[in-house]
């Protein structure tokens, strides 16, 4: 009796092997958790995102699904912490079977994420996070960004500045004092350096993250007047040291870059005035001059501004980028699979070779699982359509031309950019 | 460091001390009164600031004269003040008053948390601002630089006023000697007849709506965002701590030296400007552990 199953399963097993791609069940449902800040100052991303999920899947699973298999959400809050987010992920993972991971807009969450995301074998999609760091320094089978990073962000940005304003002699920078806001600025001025060498740093101001008073800091910017002021900060002290500068003349002194003003735009109407160059970490803007017409992202603003009474803004599209990105991994998995559906194994491989198109332009994954996201940038302008600025002047610069290429490092690769590099064919100024 | 950096760091000081001065007198009376530290103080001024905006926007004030728009800001400010400080103080502070100073700071840390939540509920996480006050009067130009004359001009005047107010009420009134009586020694102003639990009620909610207009004065200068209360709770501490619990004119002088300094920091190390109000809390207390203006106490058997 011992005898015989042995050899049955013995039998079996070399039977599995031979099958290519043996079969896997085809799961009930996919469930898929995103983690995403519903508390905290990240929230203003967060909630966004959010909202745009479940939009995206509720889409999804109206018009059937992945090869019929309809998508469950679970959402955790990133504000509560490094630590506990990480407790609820293997939760969520090891006890409720989820399959697909959304992880972060946090950079310190990604890179608490990323490594348990392959110790679990779980399909972890980086959906918003920036940090460039963490698939240059380690090579990951089961977590890839959809999404640029903060090279791509900060290169595409300095190509921006030198081609509104190519002729400049000073810039001041007042950032976050968090990982973000240092990184940001060092990537930064690190490309504007080997672009332009003469360029002198008059001010580098770092006030605390959280910080809701900026007088002792524009009263320094007014007096040292530089010709250029960059931030790269986001939401609430955005908004604040926008409306302060407003309130104080600052923003008519000089030019100034925010390369991630799109997102309080809304907010802070026409606080800001016409001139400002501002990023909006990728390509995403409700009036994409490529796609503002296109009938998917059209309906898809339509019904995000129904849901939410605001205007979309780069998170919205950095997660339905995301899903979107898991959609077509597992199309492409079980298209390998002779039809059947994958294993997350495949799914993660199919994840490194695929290109998708979220609301904008497409994205490109490379073999190291970094996504090729085409970054955009413009100036703003008042104009009677809106109660707040639109981007105008936009100009595209392809992911490939700003992302370091795989297996280099990006301090190491922003110093050798030549200015030839912004005369580039493939950028596309509208 | 030249004169013009001098003077330009001695008005930013002042722009930052007007309303660190009215939360942590707030701060500092409560505790002169009650000797309790209240934790929550700061949610007095995120919730001052909230009720702010919520005023101006429910009484549609966005302004066209200047009275418009500053009306619903002290209106929010008093009608917050006076609701927090009489719930707070009759439903906890009262029955905390003999318990050890680590169970009423818990308690009131606890209380903090609860508002810190409510707040949350109540206004949601987006910023939040309401600048007509601001706009309305425009700017005053001090060589290069443009100030906010509602911050160099109207804050301190408030604050001056504010000070002057306090300290006369305090000496000259039937209830401000009162007040005094009860700072002094609880028991004997008891002994001569004096309600000290009214005292204790209306010294709250004074101190109360100290907090919550140092939130509405400050409300049209920046963004309300989650958070702003417990930051504002800690710089105030720093003041109060500064200047020894319970002293009117030393937290004056201590706004104006912490406000100054972290003006001068950022003007000189912007890296230490975070670190400066602590490391002169630290400083002053390693010299004098009571404060700088603390006065001699008599010891009570």
């Amino acid at each position: 009796m011992h005898g015989t199953l042995k050899v049955s399963i013995a039998g079996l097993s070399l039977v599995a092997c031979l099958v290519p791609g043996y079969a896997q069940q085809k799961p009930a449902e996919l469930k898929i958790a995103m983690t995403t800040f519903l508390s905290g100052p990240a929230s203003v991303f967060g909630v966004p995102g959010k909202a745009a999920a479940e939009l995206a899947i509720e889409e999804l699973n109206a018009a059937g699904g992945i090869n019929g298999v309809p998508i469950k959400p679970i959402f955790l809050d990133e504000g509560v912490g490094s630590d506990k987010l990480l407790s609820e992920y293997r939760r969520v993972v090891q006890e409720e079977g989820v399959k697909v991971t959304l992880a972060s807009i946090s950079s310190g969450n990604c890179n608490a994420l990323a490594p348990v995301a392959e110790d679990l074998k779980v399909l972890n999609v980086m959906w918003d996070c920036g940090t460039e760091k963490l698939l240059e320094n380690r090579r990951f089978k089961y977590v890839v960004r959809s999404q640029g990073n903060g090279t791509s962000e900060m290169v595409a940005s300095v190509y921006k500045l030198l081609q509104v304003k190519p002729d400049f002699k000073t810039i001041a920078v007042i950032n976050q004092d968090y990982a973000w806001g240092r990184d940001s600025w060092e990537l930064f001025s690190t490309t504007l350096k080997a672009l332009k060498p003469d360029v002198k740093v008059v001010a580098e101001l770092f006030p605390k993250f959280g910080a809701t008073d900026f007088s002792s800091e524009i009263s320094r910017l007014q007096a040292l007047s530089p010709d250029v002021i960059l931030s790269t900060s986001w939401g609430g002290e955005l908004d604040t040291l926008i409306r302060q500068a407003g309130q104080r003349g600052l923003l008519k002194n000089g030019t100034w870059i925010l390369p991630l003003a799109e997102s309080s735009l809304e907010r802070v109407g026409k606080v800001l005035p016409d001139g400002v160059i501002v990023g909006m970490r990728g390509d995403h803007y409700f009036l994409h001059p490529e796609n503002k017409d296109e009938p998917k992202h059209k309906a898809f603003v339509e019904k995000y501004r129904a849901k939410t009474k605001q205007y979309p803004i780069y998170p919205v599209y950095h997660a339905v980028a995301a899903i979107q990105s898991v959609v077509d991994g597992y199309n492409t998995a079980i298209k390998a699979n002779g039809g059947k559906w994958p294993t997350t194994e495949q799914v993660a491989e199919a994840m490194h070779t695929i290109t998708f198109k979220g609301l904008t332009r497409p994205v490109t994954m490379r073999e190291d699982g970094q996504g090729l996201e085409d970054q955009m940038l413009g100036v703003t302008k008042m104009t009677p359509a809106y109660p707040f600025p639109v981007i105008e002047s936009l100009t595209i610069y392809p992911g490939a031309l700003v992302t370091n290429p795989v297996g280099t490092k990006s301090p190491e690769w922003v110093k050798t950019l030549k200015p030839e590099a912004m005369k580039d064919s493939r950028i596309k100024s509208f | 460091m030249n004169s013009s950096l001098l003077l330009l760091g001695l008005l930013d000081g002042i722009t930052q001390a007007a309303v660190l001065f009215l939360v942590a007198l707030g701060m500092t009376l409560i505790f002169g009164v009650m000797r309790i530290l209240n934790v929550a103080h700061g949610s007095f001024y995120a919730f001052g600031g909230y009720a702010a905006a919520s005023a101006s926007v429910y009484l549609a004030s966005s302004g066209e004269s200047l009275g418009a728009a500053l009306m619903p800001l002290l209106a929010g400010a008093v009608v917050m003040g006076l609701l927090l400080g009489a719930i707070i103080e009759f439903g906890l502070v009262r029955r905390i008053l003999n318990m050890d100073p680590a169970m009423q700071l818990l308690a009131t840390f606890a209380v903090f948390m609860v508002l810190e939540d409510l707040q949350r509920l109540i206004w949601g996480v987006n910023p939040v601002s309401i600048s007509a006050a601001v706009d309305l009067m425009g700017t005053v130009k001090v060589g290069a630089v443009n100030y906010n004359a509602y911050q160099l001009l109207l804050l301190p005047a408030v604050a001056v006023v504010i000070y002057f107010g306090l300290t006369l009420s305090l000496g000259r009134t039937k209830f401000g000697r009162q007040i005094l009586a009860v700072t002094h020694n609880r028991e004997v102003s008891m002994a001569m007849g004096i309600n000290a639990k009214r005292v204790g009620l209306l010294t709250f909610c004074i101190g109360a709506i100290l907090g919550t207009l140092g939130g509405a004065l400050a409300a049209p200068t920046t963004s309300l965002v989650p958070g702003i209360g417990g930051d504002m709770m800690v710089l105030s501490f720093a003041v109060v701590a500064v200047a020894g619990l319970g002293q009117i004119t030393g937290t004056a002088i201590a706004a104006i030296l912490i406000g100054m300094a972290k003006a001068f920091a950022v003007y000189l190390f912007p890296e230490v400007e975070v670190l400066v109000p602590y490391l002169i809390m630290v400083l002053v207390l390693l010299w004098r552990p009571e404060g700088l203006f603390a006065v001699a106490q008599a010891r009570r058997v």
